[in-house]
């Protein structure tokens, strides 16, 4: 039998494509027009080439933004990555209180940004806030609002609580994953708490530790609601990561076309670190044959 | 290296256990001797490696004790027993190399460099892995990573037992083989005494000195594999052991009669009245092919051609009964008669033996 050809298949794919079109490729499309026009006003745009991407990159305002970015992403992952191990390693393995303390875990992924912002903006104030005034009774000037130290302190201490949760449940699921074998055979091996830990709980939680990290990374890399609820960026712009610049950028001074040059950069960023994750991923599957 | 004592022994995964039921491992009484290599065997599930996870102290049994020696080890750990243990599926250490794992429990001992190194290119020429010592042991196939596990058990040399819990499983055969050689080699060698759990009847004959058939928490012999194969004490050894296994039918017994379903049939001692539910058994490798009114009037199901022998399947007023007959061996058309070797004839009440009278009297389940 004749294979039947028949072009108007081609048809049944159009509906992803237009969904495609609208949710993805026309706002991308969008903001790569915005990049290269310059306008003043009353939508009358011209061509401004490369120009605002020069000025991004060359751009101290930027830099700086990019600079606490990295620092941000970098402390949240130092404490956040042994600190949801270590908590990993606690939790009871079965049982009543398994389930409870994976529950307590879960609570404060479940709940919503600019809430968990909130929480932290009251509780770390001085007048009404627990945290805050206690800090102010042991007699530490506590003022997050002014010290831009107290307000990285508050940021990060926000985003640790927030997120730890989740390295902690995925490195849960990791050491849940280990067969009892291994620990009786490291038993009669008379291997050590540490080398226990070394040589099969971390190899073992290695897959999903490093979905961990890279699911901190991009979120910390995004990170906008928490930090412009409590600090708003400041005092300064100390607090000012890359997103609440962009916005500042784009929406407070309305300057369209460096807007679009940095989100499409920073765009950029985040898939080439993405990919650099996923390389590095697949390549230690591929070790396995090695 | 030790005896190892089995005494009043019994586990139950409940903290609560109410009745007999509740064990994994029922009451216990048992010698392991010095240097010995035993097969501990039974169908899966039956308390195989509960009970060698407590002599290895991975696992307090809820009740007796374990003495090494003269010293009771019912609460040490595993490191004071000095144990070496093999489990079923391959454990390795897959950020170290080959090398680096079978030197690994010599390590954590503080043995000096120079007698790891030597031991270590030893156990990895046992196990055919020398030229593989600097690779990472991450990515090996699971029977390379069983082998490691294998050497890892076998490279400590003043252990007082090595446990194997079924450790071939994941091996192909013509390996399997092979290892098994190896560990008989290594136990020649150095006299270690070695518990080799599995459920594979021709694994533990051929590796064993001693076969210890587990069955539902029990042990319900111990003997070498002659002692299994021609008097088994339990019903579970007779069908168990043998392929196929023994045949089993519901009898009548007096003297030196039994009664199958009225048919009448002699036995090869005499034998007091007995109670309960009276079974006789006889291997298929003694079940001939009768003529005339000889045996018991059987309904032939179909031969199996198994190569160096024939087994006739057949059924005896619904109980199925196997018969192995030579190679090449005719069944004439119209046969439907099966009798039995008298001698060969053993004789069960509720599962256990009954020994004849007049011969030596083994009392039943003493034997255990």
């Amino acid at each position: 039998m004749d294979k039947v050809q028949n072009n108007k298949a081609w048809f049944l794919v159009l509906p992803v494509l237009v969904l495609v079109a609208f949710s993805a490729v026309i706002p991308l499309m969008t903001v790569v027009n915005y990049a290269v026009q310059d306008t003043f006003g009353n939508n009358v745009f011209f061509w401004h080439g490369l120009g605002w991407f020069e000025d991004v990159l060359t751009d101290s305002r930027v830099h700086g933004a990019l600079g606490r970015q990295l620092m941000f992403s970098g402390i949240i992952l130092a404490i956040q990555i042994p600190l949801g191990i270590a908590i990993a390693l606690c939790m009871p393995k079965r049982g009543f209180w398994a389930s409870v303390c994976l529950v307590l875990m879960a609570l404060p992924l479940l709940i919503p940004w600019n809430v968990v912002g909130t929480i932290w903006q009251i509780l770390g104030r001085t007048d009404i806030g627990l945290l805050g005034y206690v800090l102010s009774g042991l007699g530490i000037e506590w003022n997050y609002a002014r010290n831009a130290v107290h307000a990285w302190v508050i940021v990060v201490v926000m985003d640790v609580w927030h997120w730890t949760s989740l390295v902690a449940l995925l490195a849960y699921a990791g050491l849940q994953s280990i067969p009892q074998a291994y620990y009786q055979a490291a038993k009669i091996d008379q291997a050590s708490r540490w080398k226990v830990f070394r040589y099969i709980e971390l190899p073992k939680m290695q897959g999903v530790l490093l979905i961990a990290v890279l699911l901190r990374f991009m979120d910390s890399f995004m990170i906008y609601t928490e930090p412009f609820v409590v600090t708003g960026g400041g005092p300064g712009s100390a607090t000012s990561f890359l997103s609440i610049d962009l916005v500042k950028m784009a929406l407070g001074q309305f300057d369209l076309g460096p807007a679009a040059a940095f989100s499409l950069m920073y765009f950029l960023v985040i898939l080439l670190v993405s990919w650099v994750f996923y390389t590095v991923m697949t390549n230690l599957d591929k070790q396995e044959g090695k | 290296m030790a005896r190892i004592t089995l005494d009043n022994l019994a586990h139950s995964y409940l903290p609560n256990p109410k009745g007999e039921e509740d064990f994994a491992l029922k009451q216990l009484d048992h010698v392991w001797n010095d240097g010995e290599a035993y097969a501990l065997l039974g169908a899966s599930g039956c308390g195989k490696s509960t009970l060698l996870n407590i002599i290895s102290g991975l696992l307090v049994p809820s009740r007796g004790r374990v003495l090494f020696g003269d010293r009771d080890v019912t609460r040490a750990d595993t490191v004071e027993r000095n144990i070496a243990q093999v489990f079923q599926f391959p454990v390795v250490y897959d950020t170290m190399t080959v090398g680096d794992n079978l030197a690994f429990p010599l390590r954590n001992r503080g043995m000096d460099a120079g007698f790891v190194a030597a031991q270590v290119q030893k156990i990895a020429r046992m196990i055919g892995m020398e030229d593989v010592l600097h690779r990472k042991a991450r990515g090996l196939t699971a029977d390379a990573k069983q082998k490691i596990s294998l050497g890892r058990g076998m490279v400590r040399e003043d252990v007082n037992a090595i446990l194997f819990d079924e450790p071939l499983t994941v091996i192909d055969p013509h390996m399997k083989w092979e290892l098994r050689t190896q560990l008989k080699a290594l136990h020649n060698e150095f006299g270690h005494t070695m518990i080799y759990v599995t459920h594979d009847q021709t694994e533990a004959l051929t590796f064993a000195d001693k076969v210890v058939v587990m069955h539902d928490g029990r042990v319900v012999q111990l003997g070498t594999p002659e002692d299994l194969f021609d008097t088994p004490e339990h019903t579970f050894v007779g069908y168990f052991i043998g392929s196929p296994g023994m045949n089993l039918l519901d009898a009548e017994v007096s003297g030196h009669m039994a009664h199958v379903a009225g048919h009448a049939v002699a036995l090869g001692g005499s034998y007091k009245a007995l109670t309960g539910r009276v079974q006789i058994g006889v291997r298929p490798e003694f079940v001939t092919l009768a003529e005339g009114d000889e045996g018991l009037p059987v309904t032939i199901r179909r031969i199996e051609d198994v190569g160096r022998h024939q087994i006739l399947r057949a059924d005896f007023a619904g109980t199925p009964i196997n018969a192995i007959l030579p190679e090449g061996a005719r069944v004439p058309a119209g046969a439907n008669r099966l009798k039995f070797q008298p001698e060969r004839i053993n004789v069960y009440a509720d599962d256990w033996r009954v020994a004849p009278l007049r011969s030596v009297a083994t009392p039943q389940k003493e034997a255990v």
